[in-house]
């Protein structure tokens, strides 16, 4: 590789792509060329850097200078100032890293990273995700080395035992016991399968490592493999990630090329390669077996267990099969030794865990926390509170099939253990801020709608147990629901999490039961005063207008769509509720703040 | 779910040879109907009647198996989509950000349910899950384009850029 001058490292995770960052990496490269400079300096397309809400984000090196929300037309200023006169252009910088006119602050001394520590994500936004000579550069595929020329299977599997790894899909399984199980089950055929099925919405942890990193997962699973005695493997990945499917293609065909996957790897006799499969669209198939059943190309149903994978899985033969996060770890764990991974994080809990923060909150992205951080650190220090100096009402940590935290646990330690004990749970990531005007009923009800359009229906608990708290969920915020309601549901609840065959179904009470847990005054607020506290629900709303603070303008009057608004110019105006459609038009238009919801 | 007008389906030879090519790739390999069928409708945009039928013969695998797989994920589609495919993220971080009120604009203007095309076959609707792009959040997508930060105010231009 040529040495250049400097470095213009550009995002082209999900979010920054969908913000426009193709284009301004074609605009680097014809103003660099034009001015010159396309030989000094080089641009680099890297995976997420994690602060998804400040994109499109570009980084340019040696200063380290953070230039967030970078539009096309702002390209010409930054190679005409920074790469060419060597002013850093400050009207671009993301505003944290300023320290005065000629100097930036490191991005790990800012609020957002100071309190992360990057192991899963250690090369995203750092290298090149779609050349492997830069993964490599890093230390990449020293680890795969290392285990096929010096260690034996079983010393592998007592490292990553060693090492305290769980699972990072959300349940928090011993990741070294299910390779031991996989080990030893008997069978000459065996296979390693990677989930990248990443279902949960609002998550994507999964995505952005393969899309920034796609060889640490390939590198982990070869590894996998060897200490298993697999030689072949699957990544199931949902089609709607088309970046990280593509990226992840490349990753495979270079591997290949360099005789990383194939025959006799490192010449050690090893053989291994891997496929890629596509999801399509069934939050189900994150459930192992019913990964599985996908994969042999069926409906996505789940299977009994046992027999579990590790014994039958994969066309009847035994089958590891890991989280993209997990696998993420692995390598990390065979250069730098158990002793490194097991000084980060709580006793029970080792190392870090990747969350997508998204909601109410103002640094929307991914960050990655030591086991034992606080909710409390993650909202406010690394996610920088939450916007309109609103307050705190919950976080939802584990999607649909976890719970939420209320403001008085914010300062729970966020470990495997500590969440199950506050009825949430790890998940695979996905966390949620809600602020006050969220309704917490209407939350539950959100992720109901999405079991019950995501069961499976395979099993009657699930299939028709969710349609059922659902329609009870739908009678609470129609201001229809009683006292006997919540109770039912309740009881409907625990039935279903008691009777369900797999995961998804056992699960999907968890959202009611944790706000009826922490936010039971609402739902009676809902059946017995027909108010919508969070005034979300809008058959338990009503606009009004105050009637001292109306200027009497007329403006609402002319935006209302059904003419429910009248009244004398420079008078006080009233809402005539049987006519007003709740669309909320007249609370927007007015410039007095008059217009409130009760 | 409410019946759907379909236009006949049209193929061309071409088409139909890129199938043969796609079904003689997989054929007997474990698990081939979901790429099969992945690839499939890449070529047509959806996967009716006819091309299910085509797979059926190649892959030797039943009809009704077939069917089975195509509805049990939202991902295919035995109905043609609009010209303009306009899907509203209904992930959690954009609903909590209000994507419920973009969608049901959307279907105010259009005058269409979700998972329904428009009778000039221009505009269909989808509600999708995450599409992961959270930071932009509430985001849209119509075709390969993506609208985020948006407030309901924002819906009418956007639609109106495909109208004419």
């Amino acid at each position: 590789m040529e040495l250049a001058r400097g470095h213009v490292l550009v995002c082209r995770g999900t979010g920054c792509t969908s913000s426009g960052s193709a284009k301004i990496i074609e605009q680097f490269e014809s103003c660099l060329k034009e001015k010159g400079l396309a030989e000094e300096i080089k641009v680099v397309q890297t995976g997420c850097f994690g602060l998804c809400a400040l994109g499109p984000i570009v980084i340019v090196y040696p200063e380290g200078a953070f230039y967030s929300m970078v539009t096309p037309e702002d390209v010409s200023e930054i190679v005409e100032e920074h790469l060419l006169k060597g002013r850093i252009v400050k009207r671009l910088l993301y505003k944290e890293t300023i320290v005065d006119d000629n100097n930036v602050k490191s991005l790990n001394d800012v609020d957002f990273y100071k309190k992360q520590k990057r192991i899963a994500l250690r090369n995203c936004g750092v290298i090149n995700p779609e050349s492997i000579d830069e993964y490599i550069a890093f230390g990449g595929y020293t680890a795969l080395g290392k285990v096929l020329t010096e260690m034996k299977p079983q010393e592998v599997i007592d490292m990553i035992k060693d090492s305290g790894l769980r699972g990072r899909g959300g349940a928090g399984f011993s990741t070294g016991l299910k390779w031991q199980f996989t080990a030893n089950a008997p069978g000459d055929k065996k296979f390693v399968a990677c989930n990248a099925d990443e279902g949960d919405p609002g998550a994507f942890m999964d995505r952005s490592v393969l899309e920034g990193d796609p060889h640490s997962v390939i590198e982990a699973m070869a590894i996998a493999a060897y200490a298993v005695g697999a030689d072949q493997g699957y990544i199931y990945i949902r089609a709607e990630y088309p970046i990280a499917v593509e990226r992840l293609n490349i990753a495979l065909g270079q591997a290949r090329e360099y005789g990383l996957l194939g025959k006799n790897i490192f010449e050690s006799g090893f053989n291994f390669d891997l496929e890629v499969r596509l999801g399509a669209g069934a939050f189900v198939c994150g459930e192992e077996t019913a990964l599985m059943t996908s994969i042999e190309g069926h409906r996505g149903e789940p299977r009994p267990r046992p027999p579990f994978p590790a014994v039958k899985g994969l066309f009847g033969k035994p089958t590891l099969l890991n989280n993209v996060e997990t696998y993420a770890n692995i390598t990390a764990i065979i250069n730098n030794g158990v002793e490194w991974f097991t000084s980060i994080g709580t006793e029970k809990s080792k190392g870090t865990k990747v969350f997508a923060v998204g909601g109410k909150i103002n640094n929307t992205g991914l960050v990655e926390i030591p086991m034992g951080t606080t909710l409390r650190e993650i909202v406010y220090d690394i996610g920088g509170g939450i916007p309109g100096g609103k307050k705190f009402k919950a976080a939802q940590t584990g999607g649909p099939s976890g719970g939420c935290i209320p403001a008085d646990l914010i300062d729970t330690p966020i470990d495997y253990d500590s969440l199950i004990s506050i009825g949430s749970m790890m998940g695979s990531g996905g966390l949620i801020v809600m602020d006050e005007d969220t309704c917490m009923v209407d939350i539950a009800k959100f992720f109901l709608e999405f079991t019950v359009d995501e069961s499976c229906g395979k099993c009657a608990p699930c299939r028709i147990g969710t349609k059922r708290l659902l329609e009870i969920l739908n009678k609470i915020t129609s201001g229809n629901g009683t006292l006997e309601d919540i109770d039912k549901l309740e009881e409907l609840c625990y039935s279903i999490k008691n009777s369900a065959f797999c995961g998804l179904g056992q699960t999907a009470p968890n959202p009611i039961l944790s706000t009826l847990r922490y936010f039971r005054d609402e739902y009676i607020a809902h059946v017995v005063d027909k108010k919508c506290p969070a005034g979300v629900c809008k058959a338990l709303t009503a606009y009004v207008i105050e009637p001292d603070k109306c200027k009497g303008c007329s403006l609402c009057a002319k935006k209302c769509p059904v003419g429910a608004i009248s009244g004398e110019i420079k008078n006080p105006f009233t809402i005539d509720t049987s006519k007003c459609i709740k669309c909320g038009v007249c609370q927007q238009s007015c410039k007095f703040g008059a217009i409130s919801k009760k | 779910m409410s019946e759907i007008k379909a236009p006949a389906f049209k193929d061309t030879a071409e088409q139909c040879a890129k199938l043969m090519e796609v079904i003689e790739k997989h054929k007997g390999a474990d698990g081939a109907l979901i790429p099969v069928l992945h690839e499939a409708q890449e070529i047509y945009g959806y996967l009716p009647y006819e091309v299910q039928k085509k797979i059926s013969e190649g892959l030797d695998i039943p009809m009704a198996e077939i069917y089975g797989v195509i509805t049990f994920y939202t991902q295919f589609s035995i109905y043609p989509k609009g010209e303009y495919n306009v899907a509203v993220c209904l992930g959690t971080a954009c609903y909590v950000k209000g994507s419920g009120d973009i969608i049901e604009k959307i279907k105010e203007r259009l005058g269409i349910d979700v998972g329904q095309c428009t009778d000039d076959g221009k505009f269909s609707l989808d509600a999708t899950r995450c599409i992961g792009a959270c930071g932009l959040a509430p985001v849209l997508t119509v075709n390969d384009d993506v609208y985020g930060r948006l407030t309901v105010d924002d819906v009418d231009d956007i639609l109106n850029k495909y109208m004419s």
